[in-house]
């Protein structure tokens, strides 16, 4: 716990991050920024996790352990998602979302 | 009696067009006559096995031919309407199967040599054996519905063989023109069939034919709905013998069947002369007890008064006509009418049933004199080379049996003593004075000009003026001249067979006697007509100029069939096609389709605005997601706290 | 004391998010974004889960923006600068985020949390029994299947990284 500070602050404060994180998500028009909204968003889930864990059930660690998992999970998402970006920009010499339509067809 | 062989009559006809159809051009000309000929030869076969068996073994039950069916169930409507497919074997259909197969296969024997040397010759012989099929199937029907499925097959022979010669423009237009006319009529034939199926739940012969013999009425039983004054089953029969005269060329739908000459002449002789053309006939001969004891038989009346009115108008048409073939078909047209006008003063009971057995009994000898009339014109066109009277004279010297033949066939139908023509014609004449006299008269009339125009024709072929041929005509080979003596034997000799014992209207049979003095008036009436021909016609002479030009207007008139097609033409192109069609197609671009390409191009405009939207771009779909998610939890969140 | 280094955390992660998000310039986004994960670890630290910190740190800090670095390296210049969205596009998409958090604050200050006072310190030793642990609630299994999920997805991003010329090597010794 942080003396003085309620859940409700932390949880607006991850909020925000969210939406920070899906504004960027949608808004953004290159492979690697739309990457990182993600990393935006899973970090404010894992704050959220953790701060609920050690606020409302500190006897447990679910939280933590799931904040762990999802760490892990984005690390190798992170991963195959820049292998698949610099394999993409060798094929077509672009990261932009605008010339990766053709899956679309 | 086990009848299920019969249908090999129809079906070996059928196997034969599949092969000579895909087939056509493997087959040599030659194999492709011996199959045909070999084909209907087996069909003939048995239709005489067929006819032996029902006649002098199986048939009387009781002392009445009984109608032996057998089917089965084709389509399944409901669980009172279905149709059947099966044969109907009654005395009817017995003698048409004889006419037909004996014609057919006599016209198959003459178009080997006929047709000999014609590039589609083995296309010919397939379309015959189509249309034999279609016609046993038509004889053969056990209902309306298989009846009328027949019916349009040999409307598609007939509209094959007419325009045989397709790149005749003629020929392709008579076809089309016969086409369209008896579909039109056909239309009405359907709808009668209808009517008789919604309001009397089935479609079958037997039930729809079956008479109580202690009431004298029919046994079925049908909604007394009326319309105009008349019950709807009337309606029914007067549309169904619309189609009826439209296959058998009655006035005024007869139109198409001169032009329909331009066909093979084997063809016009099988199809426009004996078999197909008589199937309106054989249709109300078929449901004569539904036209005979429905409301009175006031369709029957119908049917008298076309039949009469028809042969007489027919009969004046083909005084004046020069192409030998068109006045065959007229007098053919005029002969039907003799029929049809048998059968509608025909009553039902024993001999008082006479018009009717006159009506198959004519219609029986007149498919034979009148192929054989028919194939006798073929083989001296074949000589001639022409249609046209104009270019014939003197063929007695050049061709001995043909000359013969005709004259036998041309005697037969004047109803010369002894001849086939002879007996049925007075039996017709018989019925007609014992029921309405002006019809009588009509008929009188009527076989007198048949036999004046008859040996017009005749005289005018063979005898008359002798045109000087490029080459020298000869007679035509075996093979047409040996049907030409087979038909003109039962032409001369069927009159013998004794008819009323086995089709009569009640199936009983009875014993018909000649009325001496109406057969009397009958043949004075006959040699008249002959020794006027004679007359005119025997020696050159100005004598029928003269009186042709005495006739003046009328004589025109007459000359052009009456201004009948001019009138359809009229009809069709300036009413029809003016003031209905053009508005109603003009509608249909501007309005009907307007509002379908509308709808299109809407389409097609929206669907460009909206395709942005499936974009493609993950992006763009998040967006609407979170958009989506965020309203709901609105919606959930207002509905949840309120 | 806590309560200010708090706000002066939440003002650093949600500014530099921002930033993060809006930057022309590739690079700097990403090094925005270094700062909102440090800034995130130091609220794992203030609320006593060091061990989450670290990993948060090795992990993100140090892992994750060192591949996106070379990344970015890999396929852009550095002073190129990034296409923007819209403007209406751009607009659009805030209203639609703004409303979203008012959604979210909404139903967070309408529900009351029952919190309980405590200030225990996680050590990692707890975090390793609990990953460890076969009995009820135990997260072994979990933890087995994550290190099979990190050996295939490395093994993946090697062979997707690698492209034609690995596979066509395979193809040509088979």
């Amino acid at each position: 716990m942080i003396a003085g500070i309620s859940i409700y602050e932390i949880l607006t404060v991850t909020t925000i991050l969210f939406f920070i994180g899906v504004y960027g998500f949608i808004t953004r028009k290159n492979l690697i920024s739309i990457l990182m909204s993600v990393e935006l968003i899973l970090n404010a889930s894992v704050i959220n996790f953790v701060v609920i864990n050690k606020y409302l059930y500190p006897d447990m660690l679910q939280g933590v352990f799931f904040s762990i998992f999802i760490i892990a999970v984005a690390a190798a998402e992170t991963a195959l998602a820049i292998s698949i970006i610099i394999n993409l920009y060798r094929q077509i010499a672009s990261v932009e979302v605008k010339d990766t339509e053709i899956m679309k067809y | 009696m086990d009848i299920t062989y019969t249908i090999l009559i129809p079906l070996i006809p059928l196997a034969v067009f599949l092969l000579l159809g895909i087939f056509s051009q493997k087959i040599k000309p030659a194999v492709s006559g011996v199959i045909g000929v070999a084909g209907l030869s087996t069909s003939a076969l048995l239709s005489f096995y067929t006819a032996y068996q029902y006649f002098f073994v199986h048939g009387k039950v009781d002392g009445v031919y009984q109608a032996i069916v057998q089917k089965t169930t084709w389509m399944n409507f409901t669980d009172t309407l279905k149709i059947d497919m099966g044969v109907l074997i009654d005395p009817i259909s017995i003698m048409m199967l004889i006419v037909v197969s004996v014609v057919s296969l006599m016209v198959h024997i003459y178009s080997r040599g006929y047709m000999k040397g014609d590039d589609g010759f083995t296309r010919f012989f397939a379309f015959l054996s189509l249309f034999s099929f279609s016609m046993f199937g038509l004889v053969l029907a056990t209902n309306l519905f298989q009846i009328y499925i027949f019916w349009e097959l040999v409307g598609v022979s007939s509209f094959l063989l007419i325009g045989y010669y397709y790149t005749k423009p003629s020929a392709v237009s008579a076809a089309k023109k016969a086409f369209i006319v008896t579909r039109f009529a056909d239309l009405g034939f359907l709808i009668g069939i209808l009517i008789i199926g919604f309001y009397t739940g089935t479609f079958d012969f037997e039930t729809l034919n079956a008479v109580n013999h202690e009431t004298g009425e029919l046994v079925l039983n049908w909604a007394s709905t009326s319309f105009m004054g008349l019950s709807v089953i009337t309606w029914a029969l007067i549309l169904m013998f619309m189609g009826g005269a439209g296959k058998s060329a009655m006035f005024p739908l007869h139109i198409w069947l001169p032009d329909a000459m331009e066909g093979p002449t084997p063809v016009s002789a099988l199809i426009h002369a004996a078999t197909m053309v008589v199937a309106g006939v054989y249709l109300v001969a078929r449901l004569f007890p539904m036209f005979y004891f429905v409301e009175d038989g006031y369709a029957l009346n119908v049917v008298a008064y076309v039949g009469a009115f028809s042969s007489l108008f027919a009969a004046i048409i083909a005084l004046t006509q020069t192409d030998i073939k068109r006045v065959l078909a007229f007098s053919t047209m005029s002969q039907i009418g003799y029929m049809m006008l048998a059968l509608g003063v025909s009553k039902y009971e024993g001999h008082d049933g006479l018009g009717y057995m006159a009506s198959m009994f004519h219609l029986f000898t007149h498919a034979m004199f009148k192929a054989l009339l028919f194939l006798g014109a073929g083989s001296v066109i074949h000589a001639v080379h022409s249609n046209y009277l104009k270019d014939m004279g003197g063929l007695r010297k050049y061709m001995p049996i043909t000359n013969i033949t005709f004259l036998i066939a041309a005697l037969a139908i004047a109803g010369f003593p002894l001849t086939s023509g002879f007996f049925s014609k007075d039996e017709i004449l018989v019925a007609a004075f014992e029921s309405n006299k002006l019809i009588y008269f009509s008929g009188v009339l009527v076989a007198g000009l048949t036999a004046f125009y008859m040996f017009r024709l005749y005289f005018g072929i063979f005898w008359g003026k002798d045109t000087k041929y490029k080459h020298a005509p000869h007679e035509s080979p075996i093979s047409m001249t040996l049907p030409l003596m087979i038909l003109a034997l039962i032409s001369l000799f069927g009159g013998f067979i004794p008819f009323s014992k086995y089709v009569s209207a009640d199936r009983a049979g009875f014993d018909a006697h000649l009325n001496y003095p109406l057969a009397a008036v009958a043949v004075s009436v006959g040699l008249i007509g002959i020794a006027l021909a004679w007359v005119f016609y025997k020696k050159e002479n100005n004598l029928a100029e003269k009186f042709s030009n005495a006739f003046g207007v009328f004589y025109k008139w007459t000359y052009d069939k009456f201004y009948i097609d001019e009138v359809y033409l009229f009809v069709t192109k300036k009413i029809i096609f003016n003031l209905i069609a053009a508005p109603i197609a003009w509608f249909d671009k501007k309005y009907v389709d307007g509002t379908m390409e509308g709808i299109g191009n809407k389409t097609v405009v929206i669907s460009n605005k909206i395709k942005g939207m499936q974009s493609g771009k993950i992006q763009d779909y998040a967006f609407s997601f979170i958009a989506g998610v965020v309203i709901l939890a609105m919606v959930f969140i207002y509905l949840w706290t309120n | 004391m806590e309560k200010i280094i708090f706000y002066i955390l939440a003002l650093v992660i949600i500014v530099f998010a921002i930033a993060s998000v809006s930057s022309k310039k590739m690079l700097r986004s990403v090094i925005y974004l270094l700062f909102v994960l440090i800034g995130i670890s130091g609220i794992y630290f203030l609320i006593d889960y060091n061990f989450l910190a670290a990993i948060q740190l090795t992990v993100y800090a140090g892992g994750v923006i060192v591949l996106l670095i070379f990344s970015v390296m890999l396929v852009h210049h550095i002073e190129m600068e990034l296409e923007l969205a819209k403007v209406s596009k751009r607009i659009l998409v805030g209203l639609a985020s703004l409303i979203g958090l008012g959604v979210f604050l909404t139903t967070i200050y309408s529900h009351e949390f029952i919190v309980v006072e405590n200030y225990t310190t996680t050590t990692t030793e707890d975090i390793g029994f609990g990953l460890l642990s076969y009995e009820a609630g135990g997260f072994i299994l979990p933890f087995e299947v994550i290190s099979i999920l990190l050996l295939a997805s490395m093994i993946g991003a090697i062979v997707i990284a690698k492209g034609t010329k690995l596979t066509n090597k395979k193809n040509d010794t088979v």
